[in-house]
């Protein structure tokens, strides 16, 4: 008798409690909220939600660095919605939720290229854009394509060139993992390129670091032993990048007799590269990706472009031509330096 | 009911006792937050009244489905924290069945069986060998998993008819009511009618306060709990058919995390976590006003962080004063009975 008493005076408050701290919450959020601009028609609607895969990612707080600072640029409203997590469903709530605040354009990193199409397929037919960077899906109006395999392959193979443009050279290629389709597609491009554009440049072996710091670090040490007239490595992985010049820092005889470079994020090569291990590394401007994903909504809300193969359009960022199934590529590989590399937190 | 009924105090009319139970406070609250948010949030009706419905239970839908069977599970005291794993193999299954040329309905048939075979699983290790639900439900939570994501990878089986998925997240013609929902209503009822108006259900309850004193009234303890987990996987695998229809895409991961999800809706709707009391109507509730808080704070912007802090600090608050307000009406209890 009593113990139920009790319980069931418990239940009454715990429900009481969360039901008033909830409502306190909306009540809160809802004094501080934004006066809902749904964009007044006649006019264009630059009201522009980017939505990451998830939030609190050093790339994707980049991109969206790049595209906040674009879209402010153009006059429109930024802002930025998403989970926590990368799960396939996660960002349907924040497609459906860009559709009721009247949203002019939405750009988006999918978790999944399926399981966000019925939202977005929503959005577009409420009139909203669709762009997508980084992750593309099977609904949108364009795709931002941050490099091809071609455009990734000739900026490192254009590195090697420059560091050995006529005099015989050994090259190794150190990768993340045999089976990685994207990796072997940039494997098999430099390869080919080498062999078509520096006849003097000899690749005498691939090795993998199977995405494993210690594996790498391995790869590297034991493709320098084996090969004793080797020149150089190309690792076009940043795990592999990154522990190839750590195995160079730890072994200082070797800095200057192996020349290294690949596909590598700053902040991991900011002080191997500002110390001198080796001295360029190529990856695309993360920030130019979200600003170009930015004005290609400006330009699909102007009405300048609609997605289809052939469009043109000018951005301060430069001008770019609309591709095959609505790709537009961000140009070629950036290269970061010793003296550029401070620009830059991803 | 009875069992509750039996122990309610009848010193407060009939009116008073109804209006002080968790699922009114929870419905009083959820009626509030609808009408602040309609007068306060700009674009809470935006694109129509309809669309804000109708994403709000869509949304809801597959933890509404996934609670009914494990209300009854936490009723006997136990858990089952498997079922968003479930889901995930159930919707990797179907998947892999459709891809392989398997006609569909046979498909999601197996793949709820499926569903049912790992309860059945858990019902075994928890009745017959006798391990603590939790640590059994834990282990198939990350074995069920893995088997999930091993069975497809990281790719994913999106080639379901059209007509169908569009089906499945349509609304019944002339009302926002999603067809899912309907689904959630007819399982609701069945489960209801289980645990409130059948000796099964009594045998739950009494379960949940005393094992012994269920075993010596009669129920079979150890059928009624095996009964429950086999009820609690084929469900879990039915909404894992249902959300795979619903987002056209079955994955491995599908539904991860969806059992804390609904555990916290179970909770906060009034069912005590260690058996024994509370009501389905509370535990859906209970998921209604977390769907309801959420599409409010999602249309004002703010992110999933912040949505996990509220909910989260809502639950933990209420029960910090829950316990607190117990240990006081004990020790007044305590007092008046030595005066």
């Amino acid at each position: 008798m009593r113990f139920s008493n009790i319980m069931r005076g418990r239940h009454g408050r715990v429900a009481g409690v969360a039901a008033a701290f909830a409502v306190s919450a909306i009540v809160l959020a809802g004094c501080s909220a934004p006066a809902g601009d749904t964009g007044a028609s006649g006019e264009a609607n630059y009201n522009i939600v980017v939505m990451p895969k998830s939030l609190g990612n050093k790339y994707f707080g980049a991109s969206d660095a790049g595209a906040k600072s674009a879209i402010e640029g153009f006059g429109g409203t930024y802002s930025e919605a998403g989970s926590n997590e990368a799960a396939p469903t996660s960002q349907s709530p924040f497609i459906q939720t860009a559709i009721q605040n009247g949203a002019g354009a939405i750009i988006l990193a999918a978790n999944d290229p399926q399981a966000v199409c019925a939202d977005l397929e929503s959005a577009q037919a409420a009139g909203i854009k669709v762009v997508t960077f980084d992750s593309d899906t099977n609904c949108r109006d364009a795709f931002i394509n941050q490099a091809t395999v071609d455009g990734v392959a000739q900026g490192l193979v254009d590195l090697a060139i420059a560091k050995f443009p006529t005099e015989p050279a050994q090259l190794a290629i150190e990768s993340g993992g045999p089976n990685a389709t994207n990796l072997n597609a940039w494997v098999d491009a430099i390869k080919s390129k080498i062999a078509e554009q520096a006849p003097n440049i000899e690749i005498v072996d691939v090795v993998y670091g199977n995405d494993v710091d210690a594996d790498a670090y391995n790869a590297a040490k034991g493709v320098i032993t084996a090969h004793p007239d080797l020149d150089g490595i190309i690792a076009p992985d940043s795990v592999s990048v990154k522990e190839a010049a750590h195995y160079l820092s730890d072994t200082p005889e070797l800095q200057g007799k192996i020349w290294l470079t690949g596909l590598g994020l700053p902040s991991e090569l900011r002080d191997y590269v500002k110390a001198g291990v080796f001295d360029q590394f190529g990856l695309w401007d993360v920030g130019a990706l979200g600003q170009l994903a930015a004005y290609t909504a400006k330009a699909l809300i102007d009405g300048e472009i609609t997605g289809a193969e052939g469009d043109t359009f000018s951005t301060p960022i430069g001008d770019y031509t609309v591709g095959k199934g609505g790709e537009i590529v961000l140009g070629p590989l950036f290269v970061f330096d010793a003296k550029n590399v401070d620009d830059f937190d991803f | 009911m009875t069992i509750e009924t039996t122990y309610l105090r009848h010193d407060r009319p009939l009116w008073r006792r109804l209006l002080l139970r968790p699922e009114a406070i929870l419905i009083a609250a959820i009626l509030l937050i609808v009408v602040l948010s309609i007068l306060g949030i700009p674009n809470y009706l935006r694109p129509n009244p309809g669309y804000t419905i109708s994403t709000l239970l869509l949304n809801a839908a597959p933890i509404l489905i996934l609670l009914l069977p494990l209300t009854l599970i936490i009723a006997t005291g136990e858990i089952d924290i498997s079922v968003g794993s479930t889901l995930g193999l159930s919707s990797a299954s179907f998947g892999l069945m459709f891809a392989s040329g398997i006609p569909l309905p046979l498909a999601a048939i197996l793949s709820v069986l499926i569903g049912g075979m790992v309860g059945a699983f858990n019902g075994f290790l928890v009745t017959v060998v006798g391990l603590p639900s939790l640590a059994v439900t834990i282990g198939t939570l990350a074995l069920v998993r893995g088997i999930a994501v091993g069975m497809l990878g990281t790719t994913s089986v999106t080639s379901f008819p059209s007509d169908l998925t569009s089906f499945v997240r349509s609304t019944v013609p002339g009302t926002p009511v999603p067809w899912l929902i309907v689904v959630f209503a007819a399982l609701a009822i069945v489960f209801g009618v289980l645990l409130h108006f059948t000796a099964f259900g009594r045998g739950v309850f009494a379960i949940g306060l005393s094992t012994e004193t269920a075993t010596f009234s009669g129920v079979n303890v150890g059928r009624t709990k095996f009964v429950l987990f086999v009820l609690s996987g084929l469900t879990a695998a039915l909404v894992g058919v249902m959300f795979t229809l619903q987002y056209s895409n079955a994955i491995g991961s599908n539904g991860s995390g969806f059992e804390l999800r609904a555990i916290t809706a179970i909770v906060l709707g009034g069912v005590s976590i260690w058996g024994g009391t509370g009501t389905l109507l509370g535990a859906v509730v209970g998921g209604l006003f977390i769907a309801t808080v959420n599409k409010s704070l999602q249309i004002l912007g703010i992110g999933d962080d912040a949505i996990y802090v509220i909910t989260g600090s809502a639950l933990i608050i209420s029960v910090v004063v829950g316990s607190i307000a117990s240990v006081i009406s004990t020790r007044r209890r305590a007092t008046t009975s030595t005066a």
